[in-house]
Formats: C-alpha cells, sequence, structure tokens
C-alpha cells in the first residue's frame, strides 16, 4: 500500500488468505476522502469505490457503461466465477442501455413478485428433495455441495424446463464450474462447453416443443432472436447459481451462531448485507469524465464499486458487522442498484428464505463438524463463500 | 401524497410491490403499475422505502397542494 500526493494507493487483490470479509481495510477506504486506487493484475488501474451513496451514483450514472468491449474496462481475469462467457450473444449483464433493455424487458414477466410466489412449491419440492438425500445418505454432510449447490441448480433447471432425466446431468455439470478447488481448468472447460451444447440442444427442443418454461416463452414472444437464447440462458444460470449457494452457505454459519433468529424471515435481507458475496461483480468503464466524490474519472477508466463496503458502510448501517434482522437492512446493495440490478433477487429471498427454514427444522439437532475459526472461505475467486461446510447431526 | 411512476425506465425489480404492495403492482410485463395514486398517510413509510429502493428512479412521491 503506498500513498502519493495524499492518493491512496492499494493493492488488488483485495482479499487475503486468512482474513476476515469484508477486508478490513475497506473501512479505512470509506473514512478517506475522494477514491481509492488499485492496479490490477495486468497493470491497468481502476477506481474503488466504498461507500453506499457513492456506488449508487456510479451504478445509476448515464457516463458509466458495463461493457467488457470497451478499453478500460476492469479485467480481474473471471466474471461471476467463471471463465469469461461475455463474448456470446444474449449476455447483456454486459450490455448498456439501449441494447440491454430489450433483453431485461423481455425477462421481467419471469421474475415478478407475483411469479416468483407461483414458484414456491416447486422451490419447496427441490429443498425437501436436497434434505432427503443428505439425511438418507447418515448423519453428517458437507453442506455447500450437499445443500447450498444442487439448490439453486435444481432451482434454475426447473425455471429453464430442463427435463427430470437431465437434471443430474445438469447439476453435475454445474457443480463442476463452481468448484475451482476440486476440478482442473480442463474439466471446468469441459463442463462449461457441455452446459452450452446442452443448452443450445434445450432450444432446439423447445422451439419444437414448447412447454410450460422460460425458453419457450421467450421463443414464442419474439423478442429475442433464438442465436441470442443460448447466452441469456447461461447467464441466468452462471449468475444464479453460486451467487445464491454462497450465500444459502454464509447464512448457515451465521444462523448457527445466532440461534434466536431460526424461523423469522427476516434474517434473508440482513444476511444478503452483511455477507455481500457480489462484491466483485458489478463492474464498470467510464464512457466520458465524471466526478464522484470530488474525484474525476477520466474516460476509459475502469471502476470497481465494492458492494460488500458500501453495504457496511457505518453511515447507513449502524454497528454494520453485527448480524442484527432487526435493522432495516433492504437498502443494501448485495443485488447491485440501477438497471442491472438483479434481476434474480425475488428468486433468490425465497429461496433463502425455504433453505433456512426447512433445514433447521428437519433437521433440529445440526450443529458445525469443525471449529468455526478454521472454516474454508473462498479468497480466490471472484465472490466470497465457503469451499466447504461439514456439518453433523 | 401523490405518486407518479416511469414505465420507460422501470426495471422490473419488484421492490416497490415487495415495500407497499397496497399501492404498487407489477403489470403482466412485470413492469410498475400503480393501485393507489393518492394513498392515505398510514402509507407513507412503505411508499417512502419503495421509493427509496427503486434501482431505476422510476417512482416519484410530491405532496400536493392544498387548493389543489
Ligand atoms: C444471492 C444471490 C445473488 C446475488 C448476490 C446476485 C447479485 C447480482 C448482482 C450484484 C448483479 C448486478 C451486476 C452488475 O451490476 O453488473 C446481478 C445481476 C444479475 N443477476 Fe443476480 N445475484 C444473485 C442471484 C441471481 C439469481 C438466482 C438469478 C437468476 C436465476 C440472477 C440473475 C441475474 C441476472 C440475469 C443479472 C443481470 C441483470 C441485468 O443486467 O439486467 N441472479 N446479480
Amino acid at each position: 500500500m503506498t500513498d502519493t500526493d495524499d492518493q491512496l494507493v492499494v493493492d488488488f487483490p483485495l482479499r487475503k488468505e486468512g482474513e476476515e470479509f469484508p477486508p478490513p481495510r475497506y473501512a479505512e477506504y470509506r473514512q478517506r476522502e475522494g477514491l481509492v486506487l488499485s492496479y490490477l493484475p495486468d497493470g491497468k488501474p481502476v477506481w474503488l469505490v466504498t461507500r453506499h451513496a457513492a456506488v449508487r451514483e456510479i451504478l445509476t450514472s448515464k457516463k458509466i457503461s458495463s461493457n467488457p468491449d470497451r478499453e478500460g474496462f476492469p479485467n480481474i481475469g473471471e466474471t461471476m466465477g467463471v471463465p469469461r462467457q461475455d463474448q456470446i450473444p444474449g449476455w447483456f449483464v454486459g450490455l448498456d442501455s439501449p441494447d440491454h433493455d430489450r433483453f431485461r424487458k423481455a425477462l421481467i414477466p419471469e421474475f415478478t413478485v407475483r411469479k416468483v410466489r407461483e414458484m414456491r412449491p416447486a422451490i419447496q419440492a427441490v429443498v425437501d428433495r436436497v434434505i432427503d438425500d443428505m439425511l438418507a445418505a447418515g448423519n453428517e454432510a458437507d453442506l455447500v455441495n450437499d445443500f447450498a449447490l444442487p439448490i439453486p441448480s435444481l432451482v434454475i433447471s426447473a425455471l429453464l424446463g430442463v427435463p427430470e432425466a437431465d437434471r443430474e446431468f445438469f447439476e453435475s455439470r454445474t457443480r463442476t464450474l463452481v468448484s475451482i478447488r476440486t476440478s482442473t481448468d480442463a474439466q471446468r472447460d469441459t463442463a462449461s462447453r457441455e452446459l452450452l451444447r446442452y443448452i443450445n440442444r434445450l432450444i432446439e427442443i423447445k422451439s419444437k416443443w414448447p412447454g410450460d418454461d422460460l425458453p419457450s416463452r421467450l421463443l414464442a414472444g419474439g423478442v429475442l432472436e433464438p442465436r441470442e437464447l443460448p447466452g441469456v440462458l447461461l447467464l441466468l444460470l452462471i449468475a444464479g447459481h453460486e451467487t445464491t449457494a454462497n450465500n444459502i452457505g454464509l447464512g448457515i454459519v451465521s444462523l448457527l451462531e445466532n440461534p434466536q433468529w431460526i424461523g423469522d424471515d427476516r434474517v434473508v435481507d440482513e444476511l444478503l448485507r452483511l455477507h455481500s458475496v457480489a462484491d466483485l461483480v458489478s463492474l464498470r468503464v467510464a464512457v466520458e469524465d465524471v466526478e464522484i466524490c470530488g474525484q474525476t474519472i477520466k474516460a476509459g477508466e475502469g471502476i470497481v464499486p465494492l458492494v460488500a463496503a458500501a453495504n457496511h458502510d457505518e453511515t447507513v448501517f449502524a454497528c454494520p458487522h453485527a448480524f442484527n434482522p432487526e435493522r432495516s437492512a433492504k437498502q443494501h446493495v448485495a443485488f447491485g442498484y440501477g438497471v442491472h440490478q438483479c434481476l434474480g433477487q425475488n428468486l433468490v429471498r425465497v429461496e433463502m428464505e425455504l433453505a433456512y427454514r426447512t433445514l433447521f427444522e428437519r433437521v433440529p439437532g445440526l450443529e458445525l463438524a469443525m471449529g468455526p475459526e478454521g472454516l474454508p472461505y473462498k479468497y480466490d475467486g471472484v465472490l466470497h463463500g465457503l469451499h466447504t461446510l461439514p456439518v453433523r447431526w | 401524497m401523490r405518486i407518479t411512476v416511469k414505465t420507460e425506465t422501470c426495471v422490473g425489480a419488484g421492490q416497490c410491490v415487495l415495500s407497499a404492495p397496497d399501492v404498487f403492482d407489477q403489470d403482466d410485463d412485470g413492469l410498475v403499475t400503480v393501485l393507489d395514486a393518492e394513498p392515505g398517510p398510514e402509507h407513507s413509510d412503505d411508499v417512502n422505502l419503495a421509493w427509496q429502493l427503486c434501482p431505476s428512479g422510476s417512482i416519484t412521491v410530491t405532496e400536493p397542494a392544498v387548493q389543489d
């Protein structure tokens, strides 16, 4: 860490092995006037944004782009936890208005509050099935592998109309993609290609024999072109899998430490805020010069809004590191802000609610099978989370 | 309190429906619609939350003049 002309310059990556999350240095960054400068592994400068109001300002500015093809866009090696997929048409999280809006508008009807409410029984069935399998296998489990990862994968496969017979295939390939410790680069590469091939076939089948599912409705809607659908479906899968799984896992640890809150649905937004797994997801680049916190960001300079830092901004959330479901946590930016704010957020809330409630109801004697200090947190990927969560009952 | 919304900028995040379900809804396209454009003071906390949480600035809340 060096200071030049009063400009704080810090090392990247920001997370260090063994450290708590969010990194304790974020508090110091928030105290500084202006922004913090960092250099990515490729040597390019980026501005780190840490205060809640400033993060919201960045994520709603019309002078700032989400397009990874633009010169100066931060290249942190991966996006959303897996190798870059953003060259595929339909990867709309990387598009700006107005290109982005067509995709967003086509997908909103699939993720409304009402639609997600209608999906509750299907989500409950997924959670129950995953717990059935866990209970049948004995009296211990790795909740990341046996609970947190399969739930979002099975929910997304239901959403995409993946036939029951293919769910196992779908689940195992998505698991390989996110297991950066136990799978090799080559295995992840194969899994990613197999998934894309599967998605292409799925779209072909849905265009011949439409069902009551999202791909069939998108095909019938005609707003998106068939060639854009693979990217859209892959984005839903990748954006919604490890993010949700990490939140479920970390939330279980918080609830085991604070059992008085088990069964109270107010925990959901507080856990989203507290753990802020998508700290490095909303990457941006300035299209025009823009002033934020008194600092001019020049056109072509990269920006990293740190949502974990914003969600621990003490001017918005008192005692930010405490788990306090009674606070008003809802203005957190764990799902980002602005036009790209998470499309799956209402789905996630229901998944988390049902996952926690059902787990603690059906496995009442659940406890960690190791000391909490030894839990293996992810320091190497884009997302914050746990590699494994050994428990017994 | 008087509420106006802009469907052109709405991104369908649904935060208004979650915050103030008596005042906001989503139409078949998932975009914001207003159920009650002049809700009573008992809704002001919910409406304020909805306004604060809206990620796209599509909600405007004004106090109508007395002589309106
Ligand atoms: C706890 C779980 C999740 C977290 C923390 C999360 C976080 C985020 C964040 C921060 C963004 C904004 C990216 C940006 O600003 O560039 C985002 C976008 C997105 N998320 Fe999520 N997400 C989660 C789960 C899901 C799920 C379950 C789905 C869908 C099934 C999903 C689908 C999407 C999509 C499609 C976008 C892009 C939206 C757009 O560009 O308009 N996410 N998510």
